[in-house]
């Protein structure tokens, strides 16, 4: 059994160790391209969400290189993604690509159908599994951790694309690597080797929050690399979707001292409801970063993606009671360079303004109370 | 010495040039079709600008925008590379002082642009459709044989507009057709058509969102007489025409080459409209992206290459 699994952002370094942990043999898909979206783009229906496309364009290439059972995450509830395996399933019946399938549903929904999944793709005692299971989620913490590093590097660094290299290089070696121990030293060397990155000085840095879909958050193929993009223009990019957070989230049932969504908590007023996807997280987040402080909220979705829809209805609601400025910006196999870093490009020049008019505004009042005016005495 | 700020906006159907004199007032303007060409529409536009204002110019400042705002700033040597929605605003905002809402309808793009007290506070761009409304039109009247020039003031003609479906232009197209064979008047159809584009511009662009006077309207479809009074009756307010109407992008551009304040330009001289340009690309193989490099060439010396994600071929080259 050669296993695969769809791509997500670094998702497949997690992956592989996890799978590799049980005992499997993993066959990675090769990395998301335009090659990927014109395989999967061909053979899926064009109504269907990008994930969907790019998804099956991955287990079209992992095919060739001699993969035989894919192992992917299903859903239940008002998100397409419940029928995705179903559905990539005959398709690729019908392009004659023979596949075995292991999706996995939510596991508060179906524990045990969960576990008798794990036990049948199992090859090894369990504490042995459960140490490969052990090291890809610190791998996924080392992830998260260094990439919030970069965000914060990227609009700050003078040569840009430097932090991005060095990123890379750890990406690569955590992918390798095959203990605690050597994950602690790769994740010190990065941080040693970004300490010393030449740095802007005196740049106004603007902080927007990343909300939306998963896929096309996580995902630089599809969102077009949208945080590196901002990053050059002087941004720094938050964001609450991490792979080691949607763990924690989901898996862990929140356990873990991670800083998690809670949209029942953020959401309400605007979103008293779960809608799919990760539409209530989408608005709870953009209320989180209206909170704490950030300039503007950027949402992320694939075209035609209901529960974003629903968010992106509510947004004008959080934009007026937060007091910052959000854009929904929808992606799919159609979307142009040129348009995207337009409206990114026009986002930002009109956040800095309204930065610096607030700026005055604030001195201007500073300076109404220092000499008295306005103000009764 | 003539001192002047260019202003360049390459877009993808019509490239312009505006030249500016030191106090912002409009000195020049070309509009040209882009056809395809951008390289020698630049050229073109700023021969056409000796020309009409003599050679004694000492260029101060140069901007450029529109979507080839980047191959002209290498070309011509800008020191400020703006977006459309950014030159726009700031060009409305200078011609219509205290303007609340831009309407802004191009060749292929439309954008709507929110300002409260003079600064952007939001925007909004086609985006599933509404797109190409300017050529739309520019279609309709080739195939009812109007002139383009024309088009607008027969809507005025019209008595009672019939009514369209607006929602996507291949469907516009037909019901229009389908209109025509039943034998409605000609001005009525020419109504009824802008009267649906504003709709569809209002509800895929506008979208909810508040659009308070003064309204300016600005880009190629500003020309159009039955567009401005559909958008009057739609809003219930006026619309203003600015003068410069079609050429606000490269109006802004030069604008905030002005704002900039620069003590040199960066510009490369005149001569450039005699130099040959060249412009040529492959696929790179370095991995399975197969980006499309593109490369811009002054005679032998290379001037920039773009198109590669990875940044392998444009970091090679120092601009």
């Amino acid at each position: 059994m050669k296993v695969t699994f769809p791509h997500m952002g670094h998702l497949w370094v997690v992956l592989k160790t996890a799978l590799e942990g049980i005992g499997l043999e993993v066959v990675v898909p090769p990395p998301c391209t335009r090659r990927t979206l014109e395989l999967g783009v061909r053979h899926a229906p064009e109504s269907a969400c990008l994930p969907l496309k790019v998804n099956l364009g991955n287990f079209l290439e992992a095919k060739e290189l001699g993969a035989d059972t894919i192992v992917m995450a299903g859903g239940v509830g008002p998100c397409r993604i419940g029928y995705y395996a179903q559905v990539q399933r005959e398709i690729l019946r019908d392009i004659g690509c023979e596949y075995e399938m292991v999706v996995f549903e939510p596991p508060d929904v179906h524990f045990s159908e969960v576990l008798e999944k794990v036990k049948y793709l199992n090859r090894r005692p369990w504490q042995e599994g459960l140490r490969g299971v052990m090291l890809a989620w610190q791998k996924a913490c080392a992830l998260d951790y260094l990439e919030q590093r970069v965000q914060h590097l990227r609009p700050r660094e003078a040569q840009p694309g430097r932090v991005d290299a060095v990123f890379q290089r750890a990406l690569r070696e955590l992918a390798a690597a095959a203990s605690r121990r050597e994950i602690k030293r790769i994740v010190r060397q990065a941080e040693r080797e970004m300490a010393t990155l030449p740095l802007h000085t005196g740049r106004t840095v603007l902080k927007i929050g990343i909300v939306g879909e998963i896929y096309t958050v996580l995902e630089p193929l599809v969102n077009l690399n949208i945080e590196k993009r901002l990053g050059t223009l002087g941004v720094e990019v938050v964001r609450g979707l991490f792979i080691s957070r949607w763990i924690n989230d989901n898996l862990f049932k929140g356990l873990l001292p991670l800083p998690s969504h809670d949209p029942a908590k953020t959401a309400p007023p605007f979103l008293n409801h779960f809608v799919g996807g990760h539409g209530w997280e989408s608005v709870g987040d953009a209320v989180t970063f209206a909170r704490h402080g950030c300039d503007g909220v950027i949402q992320l979705a694939p075209l035609t993606c209901m529960p974003e829809i629903v968010a992106h209805s509510v947004m004008p609601a959080v934009q007026e009671a937060g007091g910052v400025p959000v854009m929904t910006l929808y992606l799919d196999e159609q979307t142009g360079e040129a348009g995207l870093q337009t409206r990114l490009e026009a986002f930002v020049d009109m956040l800095y303004w309204k930065k610096k008019r607030d700026k005055e505004r604030r001195s201007a009042g500073a300076w109404g109370y220092f000499l008295g005016v306005g103000r009764g005495s | 010495m003539k001192a002047v700020y260019l202003g360049i906006d390459v877009g993808s159907v019509s490239t312009n040039v505006v030249a500016l004199d030191e106090q912002g007032k409009v000195l020049h303007t070309v509009y040209l079709r882009t056809k395809g060409q951008p390289i020698q529409a630049i050229q073109e536009g700023l021969r056409q600008l000796l020309t009409a204002l003599g050679k004694d110019l000492k260029v101060k400042g140069v901007g450029t925008t529109g979507s080839g705002r980047s191959l002209a700033a290498v070309m011509v040597g800008a020191d400020v590379v703006k977006n459309e929605i950014t030159a726009h605003a700031v060009a409305a905002n200078f011609a219509v002082p205290g303007v609340q809402t831009v309407i802004e309808i191009g060749g292929q793009d439309s954008k709507i642009i929110i300002l409260r007290h003079g600064i952007v506070t939001d925007f909004a761009m086609n985006t599933v459709c509404a797109a190409g409304t300017g050529s739309f039109l520019d279609q309709q009247a080739a195939r009812l044989g109007i002139p383009i020039e024309d088009f607008g003031r027969r809507a005025l003609e019209a008595r009672s507009p019939v009514r369209i479906a607006g929602r996507c232009a291949v469907f516009a197209e037909s019901d229009m057709i389908h209109k025509q064979q039943q034998g409605h008047p000609i001005e009525d159809i020419i109504a009824g058509l802008c009267e649906a584009l504003v709709r569809n511009y209002l509800n895929n662009v506008g979208k909810g969102k508040e659009i308070l006077p003064p309204v300016v309207f600005q880009g190629g479809v500003a020309a159009n007489a039955g567009m401005r009074r559909a958008f009057n009756r739609a809003l219930g307010t006026e619309v203003i025409v600015p003068e410069h109407y079609g050429v606000m992008g490269a109006f802004g551009a030069a604008l905030l080459a002005k704002d900039m304040g620069l003590r040199e330009s960066a510009f490369r001289g005149f001569n450039l409209t005699e130099m040959e340009f060249k412009t040529g690309g492959f696929e790179c193989q370095g991995c399975a992206n197969h980006c499309e490099v593109v490369e811009l060439r002054e005679g032998s010396r290379l001037l920039a290459r773009w198109g590669d994600r990875c940044g392998k071929w444009s970091n090679a080259v120092a601009v």
